[in-house]
């Protein structure tokens, strides 16, 4: 045990949060939680969507009141009734989403709501200013203080959400998902930042459900199931399949079950195909793909390398400029979204808010989007409300999205494992000949990841063809068939699954050499 | 789930309405009218005699009904329709022009001059959609244009040789007999107002209809799928584009065929404006009184067409006349506290939904 972990271990108890219960309605989204987190801990809060973890440290910031429990900060039972009680008590909360002005420079942002005054309605920027660069600069979180947020990267808008948080006089900071956004090279800065945090005395909190990050940054780890306490670990001692299976509350397996088999024939062909994106430029250069039935070919490149555009275009969003498409021998050029789908394509679409649900409608409604006009969902254009609810209902349970008895709930008032899994129903259901998954995963914990792999080989499996983008490298390589890797609009080399290597990889997908074929 | 947010909606509305009648109140009070006075004769007004009746309920509300379901149905399917006020006009003016120079039976007459507003209708607000997507112009601009190109339409055909009724009035000729479709004669002598037409039948059945597709058709489905989440409803393969002109023009025949009914029944003649007449323009006030759903707008509408009438026949105990424009005052409130409370509502569940997620 080194210096500073002794040290930690007998430092004083920083929050204490006792039997906390938290009731919506008859639901308990907490269920008699501890949380005990000493100062200078980086202390994890680990469970599945859902489980309760926001719920919690919306209490402990104020947003809501427990239905019963006991809170204690530094060891004073407390009453925290709102965020302003919490900043007072030196809580600070930067959320998921970012709560910043666009246009607004990182300084502007950060006195927003207490900007320093010269005389009555001067601003002091200058002071401000000052303050904000001296705690940039002592927690080495390197920001800016005059850049304009619209400017900025994600990881940098984080930083700023965090010096905001300080600023304010924050000892305990609650980090909500903090790495959902980042790029890997942002999550290894974030965590570099909390352990300089902690070096300074803050105590950190953060809610995640990735284990990597955990193992690699907290030294305390809570684990909530289901809105019940679970455990409280050390982290050091447990492993990262440990973790998982006390979040999900069963064996997790890592390793998705695939079974080598002979591919069919050619579904989906692609040659010379280009495409333009947004703004008029060439992103898709020339490119070459084909995808046979029982196989799942995974596409490997960095974000911007004509991926986006590629998935467009086949899912019928983008018109290309030139080259040749078939599915099933026909051609699937340039035709309409539906056309598409009539054809054999579906697809699991990356922004699963904006493409792949209405929000606003139901999940009975969302699972029949492409199949409301066919037998036995309408007749003469009048809706059959009983089939279509019988059809939720057996895809639900299927397809374990929770709440159970969901199907009337607005698809909008799912966690975001759930309505993915509604899209995985709905497009697995459709069993069209060919499915496009896009970073199918983004955003899931553990257990959803697994369920989501599963059912995608279940389609290779089935003998359909799999199409798989994902910026996920581990998830394109433990479940592809064969790798074509993208760079500048083109796939530039295509490996079997089971040769590839992350090394090899990555070099190919930063445009290096190809190192065969 | 539906239940409680219309029970929502209902409370909210009434609170408005309640909150819009006390400013009136106020405002009242400062003019140096009684406002309880006022009340008591606004009400008496509306329920006097069946009379006063067919005038609040069938005479003036008629046409508020159907404006207000085509902004309603506009605001189901994710736009508005600011356009109202113009698809009014044009669909007056079609059934002049039918009623007043087809030489037909009634039978053949009256269906004539109602298919007429209604495909003037639909033209002129699936026009506004398929410049939207065609050219991709703003609907709500290019609406507000083409209700001023309604506006001085109706005006210059007004006035045109052969359409002009002559001697130098300003209004047109009045449609025939065969075209009208007032009902006097079918009640007992000064039972009900002398404009007491059968629109009022059609205005439900219009009303009965829309629910439907809102709330039982594929097509309603469609239309809401691409109004809450256009991105999602091309991806899974609805033509989206389809969808803001078929809209459109469903929302445009139902407003013209209110002024369609409107010239049947009430004005038997289109007369040059001097503004606006703004039976489109209240439709949103009173799609937004009856909170955008299709039975509230039939009850929305019998409100404010009883409104617009008592409005111009309050008086206080000792004969004085109260100004119509507090009606304005009032219903101008009703519509502030409800988009008010909208606000409200969006705060609380938010605060709710907060909850959910954990």
């Amino acid at each position: 045990m080194s210096e500073s972990e002794r040290i930690k271990k007998d430092a004083p108890i920083a929050v204490e949060m006792k039997n906390i219960v938290k009731m919506f309605g008859s639901f308990r989204a907490n269920d008699g939680v501890n949380l005990t987190v000493r100062k200078g801990e980086i202390h994890a809060i680990l469970g599945e969507n859902g489980a309760g973890k926001s719920t919690l440290m919306n209490i402990l910031y104020g947003l809501y009141q427990p239905t019963s429990g006991t809170i204690a900060i530094n060891g004073k039972q407390v009453k925290i009734d709102g965020p302003n009680k919490a900043i007072e008590l030196g809580i600070g909360m930067v959320h998921q989403h970012f709560m910043l002005v666009q246009p607004f420079t990182v300084t502007e942002n950060i006195i927003l709501g207490m900007e320093p005054m010269k005389s009555v309605g001067r601003v002091n920027m200058k002071a401000a200013r000052a303050k904000v660069q001296e705690i940039s600069e002592r927690y080495g979180l390197n920001v800016n203080p005059d850049a304009k947020i619209e400017d900025i990267s994600v990881g940098m808008q984080q930083r700023a959400e965090i010096l905001k948080v300080l600023y304010r006089g924050a000892d305990i900071l609650i980090l909500d998902e903090p790495t959902s956004s980042l790029t890997p090279q942002e999550i290894v800065e974030l965590i570099h930042i909390m352990h300089n945090l902690t070096k300074e005395g803050k105590t950190i909190i953060i809610i995640t459900h990735k284990l990597k990050e955990i193992k690699e940054s907290a030294d305390k780890c809570t684990i909530i199931r289901q809105g019940k306490y679970i455990d409280t670990v050390d982290v050091a001692d447990v492993s990262e399949h440990d973790l998982a299976s006390m979040m999900v509350g069963r064996n997790v397996e890592f390793v998705v079950d695939k079974k080598e088999h002979e591919f069919g024939d050619v579904a989906l062909k692609i040659e010379g195909l280009y495409a333009k994106d947004y703004r008029n430029i060439d992103v898709v250069r020339g490119l070459d793909l084909q995808v046979r039935r029982g196989e799942i070919v995974g596409i490997a490149g960095i974000d911007g390398n004509g991926q986006t555009e590629l998935v467009e275009v086949l899912t019928g969003l983008r018109k290309a400029t030139q080259g040749k498409i078939t599915m099933n021998g026909k051609d699937a050029y340039n035709k309409t979204p539906r056309e598409l789908f009539d054809m054999g394509i579906s697809s699991i679409p990356a922004d699963r808010q904006k493409h792949g649900l209405v929000l606003d409608y139901s999940v009975e409604e969302n699972l029949l989007l492409q199949n409301i006009d066919n037998a036995p969902y309408s007749k003469h254009g009048a809706i059959n409300f009983k089939a279509m609810h019988e059809h939720a209902v057996e895809l639900t349970q299927k397809f374990d999205v929770r709440p159970s008895g969901c199907e009337g709930n607005p698809a909008g008032s799912l966690s975001g494992g759930n309505q993915q899994k509604v899209i995985i129903a709905r497009e697995v259901t459709n069993d069209k000949d060919l499915l496009i998954a896009v970073n199918p995963t983004r955003g899931l914990d553990v257990g959803a990841i697994e369920y989501v792999h599963r059912y995608i080989v279940d389609q290779r499996n089935k003998g359909k063809a799999v199409l798989l983008v994902s910026f996920e490298l581990d998830e394109v390589m433990s479940l592809s068939d064969r790798i074509d890797v993208i760079f500048e609009g083109k796939i530039v080399d295509s490996i079997p699954g089971s040769e590839a290597d992350e090394n090899q990889l990555g070099l190919l997908m930063a445009g290096g050499g190809k190192t065969h074929g | 789930m539906a239940k409680k947010l219309l029970k929502g909606n209902f409370i909210y509305t009434l609170f408005a309405i309640i909150v819009g009648f006390a400013v009136g109140a106020i405002a009242m009070g400062v003019a140096g009218y009684n406002p309880l006075e006022a009340y008591g004769s606004l009400f008496g007004v509306v329920f006097d005699t069946t009379k006063t009746m067919s005038y609040s309920f069938i005479e003036y509300a008629t046409p508020y009904i159907l404006t207000g379901l085509s902004v309603a149905f506009s605001f189901k399917t994710g736009i508005f329709n600011i356009g109202a006020e113009g698809q009014y006009v044009m669909g007056s003016v079609a059934a002049m022009l039918v009623g007043a120079f087809v030489p037909a039976p009634a039978v053949v007459l009256i269906p004539l001059c109602i298919l007429a507003s209604v495909a003037v209708g639909v033209l002129w607000g699936g026009l506004v959609g398929y410049l939207k997507v065609r050219f991709g112009s703003h609907e709500v601009l290019c609406m507000i244009m083409f209700n001023w190109i309604a506006y001085y339409l109706s005006n210059f055909l007004v006035l045109a040789d052969g359409i002009n009724v002559g001697g130098g009035k300003t209004w047109s000729h009045s449609i025939q007999d065969a075209a009208k479709i007032t009902i006097t004669d079918w009640f007992p002598k000064n039972a009900v107002s002398s404009r007491t037409h059968f629109g009022i039948v059609i205005a439900i059945l219009c009303v009965i209809a829309i629910y439907y597709i809102i709330n039982r058709t594929t097509l309603g489905y469609r239309l809401k799928a691409v109004g809450y989440n256009r991105s999602a409803a091309e991806y899974a393969g609805i033509n989206a584009n389809r969808c803001v002109i078929v809209s459109l023009a469903i929302s445009g025949a139902l407003a013209s065929l209110a002024g369609g009914l409107q010239v049947m029944g009430v004005t038997y003649k289109v007369t040059q404006f001097a503004a606006q007449e703004s039976y489109g323009f209240n439709g949103i006030t009173v799609a937004l009184i009856g909170a955008t759903n299709p039975i509230g707008t039939l009850i929305a509408g019998w409100f404010f067409g009883a409104m617009k009438y008592a409005g111009t026949r309050m008086k206080l105990l000792d004969g004085t006349r109260v100004p119509k424009e507090i009606v304005d005052i009032i219903m101008g409130c009703i519509v502030f506290f409800i988009a008010i409370s909208n606000l409200f509502r969006a705060f609380v569940m938010n605060r709710g939904k907060k909850g959910g997620k954990a």
